[in-house]
């Protein structure tokens, strides 16, 4: 029995509408991260088009990467930038002048990431996750995680780890000016 | 007349999009008369527990205290201070509110009293729970006050130390039932309930919830002492009662979390599921009451080191043995 609501509006409409809705709070998100000069706000800026992005995965039919998604960039990464930046001096005093040369440079190098990702997405022949297989439970992903996708489980690992390493390094260097302020 | 009413209505939206909608409203109803019972329940308790009675003025036993003092703060003025950052300052007690509602979408009250059973419902949970502690930030650095920035501060050193015994805790559970959706894992324990298996990952994962609802001892963001009111000293009226709104349907939420991983979730006798979920969640709230009212504030440095060196290696070690025996047993 199809609900007699799908006559009034169509599936596609309102696909079409999370779809928009969706891709708006990224863009929007991506937009306040990048352009207003209180980088508080580009935080949280952040944190929405993570949001956007999250959405996009739930869209997909992808719950696990979303709540990954979330769970690492939101509740991890959002909240160590924000927690850096309240422990640093505080930035809304004085805000540093725009050097046009770092400008162009980023500018750059994100037109080159994006050029890159597009070709990427243009050229791989991509197959619906829900026509690969309707089983996506934890055993699976840790299954295909292990096996077809070992690689880049061990290149995050070994990320993480060089990571660790770093902060450690840097914390033990700080520390040997024990009892200094450091600036 | 109810059932013709709500098979038209079934008819119209179909059982999905239904049960989502009337779960949400039920969802924000239950919010409030939780919020309502447990500030009651909380006073209560902290009075008998210091010798006093508690509210008892108003309505029987005091019932209807927290209404008065919900309708008192609905017609408060929002004071909105001139040096706070507009949009921030106004978005906070709203967003603080969002990952309670969304981890409605997936408690289970009962086996078929659940708005939506997902694949991945103990990670959501988890997940947005983040978005609160964000939510907690915004208002503490958009209020331009060192109290609240100071406590917002707090907070998330907290909520990001407390956060990994509580996922490492779950994920004990989550290795023995083999699923993160909330029905398998409380399926999982139709016979014995995961607390006996796991009793060091349940009592991490009430220290750790204690913490992330930053309830005493762990209260620090909050500290009156020292901070005024942390992070919401600037807020006023209504914006206030959201904070305080959330900060009790959070504790609901763990408490059920911590029935659904740990307690059997819907499981008992006689009673019908959803009885025996609300009885064990209050009881927990009970449990996670009385220890506020009977331990002191733990020193900002205590806590920290509490998590870091004790919680978090105890938490990974039951991970692993949990692993290796599962892996010999099964």
């Amino acid at each position: 029995m199809t609900p007699v609501m799908w006559e009034y509006v169509r599936p596609e409409a309102v696909a079409w509408a999370a779809f928009i809705f969706l891709v708006g709070i990224t863009f929007a998100g991506a937009l306040i991260a990048v352009l207003p000069r209180n980088i508080i706000y580009n935080v949280f800026g952040l944190a929405t088009c993570i949001l956007g992005v999250a959405g996009l995965f739930i869209f997909l039919g992808s719950e696990f990467l979303a709540m990954m998604e979330i769970l690492i960039y939101i509740g991890a990464i959002s909240v160590a930038i924000v927690f850096a930046i309240m422990l640093s001096q505080p930035l809304h005093l004085t805000i540093p002048p725009t050097w046009r040369p770092k400008l162009y440079l980023s500018f750059a190098v994100s037109a080159a990431v994006f050029v890159s990702f597009s070709i990427i997405v243009v050229r791989t022949p991509w197959e619906e996750a829900l026509l690969r297989s309707d089983d996506w439970t934890v055993l699976r992903l840790g299954r295909l995680l292990l096996t077809r996708y070992e690689l880049l489980f061990e290149l995050i690992s070994l990320t993480l780890l060089v990571a660790i390493i770093g902060a450690i390094i840097t914390a033990a260097a700080l520390g040997s000016g024990r009892g200094k302020e450091v600036k | 007349m109810m059932q013709a009413a709500w098979n038209s209505l079934n008819a119209f939206f179909g059982p999905v999009a239904l049960t989502l909608m009337v779960g949400l409203l039920l969802a924000l109803g239950w919010v409030q008369v939780n919020a309502l019972f447990l500030v009651w329940l909380e006073r209560k308790v902290a009075g008998h527990i210091q010798l006093r009675i508690g509210p008892k003025e108003v309505g029987p036993f005091g019932l209807l205290q927290t209404v008065v003092d919900g309708v008192k703060l609905l017609a408060k003025e929002l004071i909105t201070p001139s040096a706070v950052s507009w949009p921030l300052f106004v978005l906070s007690p709203v967003l603080v509110f969002a990952p309670v509602l969304v981890a409605f979408v997936v408690i289970p009250f009962g086996e078929e009293f659940q708005i939506r059973d997902l694949n991945v419902g103990v990670m959501l949970v988890f997940a947005f729970g983040g978005l609160g502690v964000l939510a907690i930030l915004m208002g503490g650095w958009a209020s331009n006050n060192k109290y609240a920035l100071l406590g917002a501060i707090r907070s998330v050193a907290q909520n990001v130390a407390y956060e990994i015994p509580l996922l490492l805790s779950a994920m004990a559970v989550v290795l023995m039932a083999g699923s993160l959706s909330f029905q398998k894992i409380v399926e999982a324990q139709a016979g014995v309930w995961f607390v006996f298996y796991q009793p060091v990952a349940a009592l991490l994962y009430l220290v750790g919830a204690t913490a992330e609802t930053n309830r005493a001892p762990f209260d620090i963001p909050e500290a009156e002492s020292e901070l005024v009111a942390g992070f919401h000293t600037e807020y006023s009226g209504m914006r206030f009662a959201l904070f305080f709104l959330a900060e009790y349907s959070n504790m609901f939420i763990v408490a059920s979390v911590a029935t659904a991983l740990f307690f059997g979730g819907w499981r008992g006798p006689f009673l019908p599921g959803p009885w025996w979920f609300l009885l064990k969640v209050y009881l927990l709230i009970f449990g996670v009451i009385w220890v506020r009212w009977t331990f002191p504030r733990l020193r900002f440095d205590q806590l920290m080191n509490f998590s870091w060196k004790y919680l978090i290696p105890i938490g990974v070690a039951n991970l692993v043995v949990t692993a290796v025996v599962l892996k010999f047993t099964r």
